[in-house]
């Protein structure tokens, strides 16, 4: 009900009556209104209440504001009544009957019938919406003297109106990112075509170049992408896509996996692979279940994970046996080494070097010293010189 | 004493001075500490500890290396001691202990021995003639601290081995 404004009654000079029906009791919400039985006017811009005896009392609420309305039928000694739902208060609202109200929605209680008629010109008047066409020089008087342009951006309605039109400039905006990224795309695919052709003519002309040549290109052209990469759209989804995915892995992680001394870290094979593939991106899920196939495939890797819970791909014939006694050397023969230390030495990242030394560690057969200079591997001389 | 303390190797080898977290190469490294303290107490004829203190002292604090054990590190070497008996927290919030180079029952075996050795069954001593006597300058028992003596003679007892009497000013013992 604190949706409702004083009004003088009149219509203003485009506003048309639609329709007026006596004997209706507004309701604030689900309660009865503090007014008396009065007419209901509709009009093509306002929803009018006048007091049947006291023409002074008049109120009106503006179109603009209805969101929907209903039908609720009449019971026993119940009258028929139309719910009217209505948008937040504006803040800079013109003084009504109710400074505030706990409800969105008001009804139209129909003492005197008339509520069919009333709900069908009602309805009309919302699809066609002519406030909107033909705004009344005073539609809500607020006095912000807002009502040249096109359309009345006032209130709730305005704010409303402009949200929607950014909505739609982003939808444009998107779609036509969305337009470039495809065409991206297509080129990526021509991109590799290419390569593939390139990659065919060496096979054919091997003899003209040299085999070291030949190997570099080849590596050119493995570093800009996979020529098949599977797909989910190639492959489907489920184990099989993991499956083909898994093989593939197998055969471009071969070399890499044996210039690093056998062992890659997850993440590390994660950035490879993507890059390899160019567009046709992997998820992280997709990789780690590929990975989990290596075994049940027969190939040559296997994914590991540390106790740390670090994973790791590494060649099956990397045994743990050769690990230990690698970092057992390479530790006495230092007398002690730390991570860094021993990353460099093999030429491996710090955390799979921590890993192997952890690992040692975890077979008795290197012990630590952690001080304020750091985590440092020592020969387990404990368990060696007892 | 004039003999200097000899240290084991582990004193020099950093990763002493670091718990092990591999459980075989901890129940090693724990052992030799045991064995460290207690032989340190032994030569310095060190009967309380202060943890705190301790941790200072160049058991736990090796100066050369420049490593120093934890005290969480000490908690768990007395600890291992306690389990053997050989050590005994004076606190609740275990900042001083006891410490027992030789458990009560092997000093009173001790004790035991000299005794039947110098055919003194039967008699009585004081408890100041055993731990400051002459007779017993050369044992090793000689300067034992008294609530020591005492435990070590309580467990002859409980053996049935030894009484102990009470007399008009102090106590005294007698063996069988």
């Amino acid at each position: 009900m604190d949706r409702f404004v004083w009004s003088n009654g009149l219509l203003e000079m485009n506003e048309t009556l639609v329709i007026q029906q006596r004997g209706v009791r507004l309701y604030d919400g689900d309660e009865k209104a503090k007014l008396d039985v009065g007419t209901a006017l509709l009009s093509t811009h306002r929803l009018i209440w006048r007091d049947q005896k006291n023409h002074e009392c008049c109120i009106a609420v503006p179109l603009s504001q209805v969101i929907f309305f209903e039908e609720q039928a009449a019971g026993i000694g119940k009258s028929a009544k139309i719910v009217i739902h209505l948008h937040p208060v504006s803040p800079n609202k013109e003084p009504g009957p109710y400074q505030n109200s706990k409800y969105s929605h008001i009804k139209l209680s129909f003492k005197e019938h008339g509520q069919i008629e009333f709900y069908r010109r009602l309805s009309e008047e919302m699809t066609r919406r002519r406030w909107e066409q033909t705004p009344a020089s005073q539609a809500i008087p607020t006095g912000t003297g807002t009502q040249a342009g096109r359309t009345r951006a006032v209130g709730i309605v305005g704010i409303e109106r402009k949200l929607e039109e950014k909505r739609k400039e982003t939808d444009k905006n998107i779609s036509e990112a969305f337009e470039d990224l495809s065409k991206l795309m297509e080129k990526a695919k021509e991109m590799v075509e290419l390569s593939k052709s390139i990659a065919n003519k060496i096979k054919e002309k091997q003899g003209d170049i040299t085999e070291d040549e030949t190997i570099r290109f080849k590596s050119y052209l493995l570093s800009m992408g996979i020529a098949n990469p599977v797909t989910r759209e190639t492959h489907g989804s489920g184990t099989h896509y993991h499956m083909q995915l898994a093989k593939q892995l197998g055969d471009m992680l071969l070399v890499p996996l044996q210039e690093r001394g056998g062992m890659m870290a997850l993440t590390e094979v994660y950035c490879l692979v993507n890059r390899a593939r160019g567009m046709e991106l992997l998820s992280p899920e997709d990789l780690v279940n590929a990975c989990k196939m290596f075994e049940s495939l027969k190939l040559p890797l296997r994914l590991r994970v540390f106790d740390s819970g670090v994973m790791v791909v590494q060649l099956q014939s990397h045994s743990e046996e050769e690990m230990i006694a690698s970092a057992l050397d390479n530790v006495t023969e230092k007398g002690s080494l730390t991570s860094e230390e021993f990353a460099k030495l093999l030429g491996l990242s710090v955390l799979l070097a921590k890993e192997r030394l952890l690992l040692a560690e975890k077979m008795g057969h290197l012990c630590r010293d952690d001080s304020v200079e750091g985590l440092r591997f020592y020969p387990n001389l404990f368990i060696s010189q007892a | 004493s004039i003999m200097t303390f000899e240290w084991p190797w582990q004193y020099n080898f950093p990763p002493f001075f670091t718990l092990q977290p591999n459980a075989d190469t901890r129940q090693k490294q724990l052992a030799a500490w045991s064995s460290l303290v207690l032989s340190y107490c032994r030569h310095h004829r060190l009967y309380t500890l202060d943890v705190l203190e301790a941790q200072e002292s160049p058991v736990f604090n090796n100066k050369n290396t420049g490593r120093k054990l934890s005290t969480e590190a000490i908690q768990v070497i007395f600890e291992e001691l306690r389990k053997k008996g050989n050590l005994e927290w004076m606190d609740k919030n275990k900042a001083r202990c006891l410490i027992m180079w030789r458990r009560p029952e092997e000093w009173g075996k001790l004790i035991y021995q000299w005794v039947s050795k110098n055919g003194m069954m039967n008699s009585v001593f004081t408890l100041y003639e055993l731990s400051n006597g002459d007779d017993t300058e050369s044992e090793e028992f000689h300067g034992l601290e008294d609530w020591l003596l005492l435990r070590s003679l309580q467990a002859l007892q409980t053996e049935g081995k030894a009484e102990i009497i009470t007399m008009n000013d102090g106590k005294g013992v007698k063996f069988f």
